[in-house]
């Protein structure tokens, strides 16, 4: 019976509501979780598998000698590969294309490749307005390649001894 | 003679438009405050991108929706469909008239105010009925039948409520209600009546814990279902500026309307305006916090609540006020 009378008087007087209500009044002016998101990004580990790009030697050269690991690993098949001798006698791709809507992300092709070609980078920001944009080729690969490389070999550096 | 006759209307015309323009303008910031708070409640940001502090954040959206194409469905009596949100925006709108901003700065002052008021707001129902009806579909249907239902008993707890206030203040006029608050705002002797007029103003224009009109988990929007464009903007819109008459009306009836707390220096250098906007947006601002504290009531607990709980508290209230005013002789002349 005094239980009852109790939450008779709760319920009147509103009580929870009114705790219910300071609460959310102390939460106003608490610190907010909330991360700016176009202006500031919240950080990326040096393993994060972003876009892909195909990395260069500092001479130049570029680094893929056409072995077709990745091709072969891709669980989603979203790699293509030809290749042909060029005129030095060496080994090169004549086509790398990577279809970035097949892409799952996994990494495989990364760690399949032995010399560092293809690596995934930090870029997740490559959204386009049409799909045929996504269908990535050589040049697209080497250009990312060019443009990250600073961070690419930061993070294949920082990465180096849990391989 | 004509030029006479253009010449008050003309004025009028200004007048109105020096009212509105300004509540228009306060609707928009509203739904900024709204969104900004019940934001910061979830320790979440709201919008903070478009224009300082994200406060232009409400034209962009009202500019979305005017490009956006207005769908009108097949089985849809079109007449009534493109009028409701029409109504309900223009009768939100209406009952500004009356609302005073001080003493002489009131648009329309009328003797039977808070019955103009009281009715425009009754009236509101019938945008939400004709939307609901006209849209010819199941969930407008099934949630424009809450909203009327829930509309009508709330309100007849808000009219018990009032009379409370007009047997204090003996005047229907809305400046005479707040200058006999001089002494004393009635939210403190009718303390119980103000948290009463809360609720069910929060019921009355369809805020949480109460949206059940357009809970969006059983009936998709509710009586705005099959509205897109400018017309759900209007609706949108609509409902705001509702809140904020209902703010106004709250602050007007219980918290003094633009009288300050304290008639001494510092408290009555501010204009009078502004105290009725600061008492506006300290209930809009509860408004908001309840919005993200509270779960949805389950419908017939809303009905419980209204009928049950409401109309005979506030009903006992009105007896308890006339006895108490009668014995101790305080009946307003």
């Amino acid at each position: 019976m005094k239980i009852k009378f109790s939450r008779v008087l709760k319920i009147i007087f509103l009580s929870e509501f009114v705790k219910g209500l300071y609460l959310a009044f102390i939460y106003m002016f608490k610190r907010r979780a909330t991360v700016n998101y176009p202006f500031e990004k919240g950080p990326i580990s040096p393993r994060f598998r972003g876009e892909h790009a195909l990395r260069r030697y500092p001479d130049g050269e570029e680094r893929c000698i056409a072995c077709k690991l990745c091709e072969a690993v891709c669980p989603a098949q979203a790699i293509t590969i030809e290749a042909e001798p060029r005129e030095d006698g060496s080994r090169r791709t004549t086509r790398y294309d990577i279809d970035m809507l097949k892409c799952i992300y996994c990494g495989l092709c990364q760690e399949s490749c032995p010399v560092d070609a293809i690596v995934q980078g930090p870029n997740f920001e490559f959204a386009t307005e049409t799909r045929e944009e996504l269908y990535y080729n050589k040049e697209k690969l080497l250009e990312n390649g060019d443009k990250w490389e600073k961070e690419l070999a930061h993070n294949i550096k920082v990465d180096k001894s849990f391989r | 003679m004509f030029l006479e006759y253009l010449n008050i209307v003309l004025y009028d015309l200004l007048k109105i438009a020096a009212l509105l323009v300004p509540v228009l303008i306060a609707v928009a910031m509203i739904v900024w405050v709204d969104r900004r708070v019940w934001g910061a409640v979830q320790l979440r940001k709201g919008p903070n991108v478009v224009g300082p502090f994200g406060l232009l954040q409400t034209a962009a959206d009202a500019l979305k929706y005017i490009f956006k194409e207005i769908i009108i469905p097949i089985h849809a009596n079109k007449v009534i469909f493109i009028i409701a949100p029409i109504v309900t925006m223009s009768l939100a709108l209406i009952a500004w008239a009356v609302i005073p901003f001080s003493e002489t700065l009131v648009l329309a002052n009328i003797n039977v105010g808070i019955l103009y008021i009281f009715a425009v707001s009754s009236l509101g129902v019938y945008g939400i009925i004709m939307a609901g009806w006209a849209s010819n579909s199941k969930y407008p249907f099934l949630g424009a039948l809450r909203s009327a239902a829930q509309m009508v008993s709330y309100e007849v707890s808000i009219g018990f409520i009032i009379i409370n206030v007009l047997l204090c203040a003996g005047s229907l006029n809305l400046v005479d209600i707040v200058l006999a608050q001089k002494n004393i705002w009635y939210a403190i002797p009718l303390f119980p009546m103000f948290v009463i007029f809360f609720i069910s103003a929060l019921a009355e224009t369809n805020r949480p814990p109460f949206d059940l009109p357009e809970a969006e988990a059983e009936l998709v929007a509710g009586y705005q279902t099959e509205y897109s464009g400018m017309m759900y903007a209007l609706f949108w819109l609509g409902e705001y500026a509702n809140i904020l008459l209902l703010c106004g009306l709250g602050s007007v009836l219980f918290l003094g309307g633009w009288l300050s707390p304290i008639d001494a220096y510092p408290f009555n250098a501010i204009p009078s305006p502004l105290w009725l906007i600061f008492k506006i947006l300290f209930l809009f601002i509860l408004f908001a916090l309840v919005k993200a504290i509270v779960p949805r009531y389950r419908y017939d607990q809303l009905m419980r609540l209204g009928w049950k709980v409401f109309l005979p508290f506030s009903l006992f209230w009105v007896v308890l006020t006339a006895t108490f005013l009668y014995f101790f002789n305080l009946l307003p002349k």
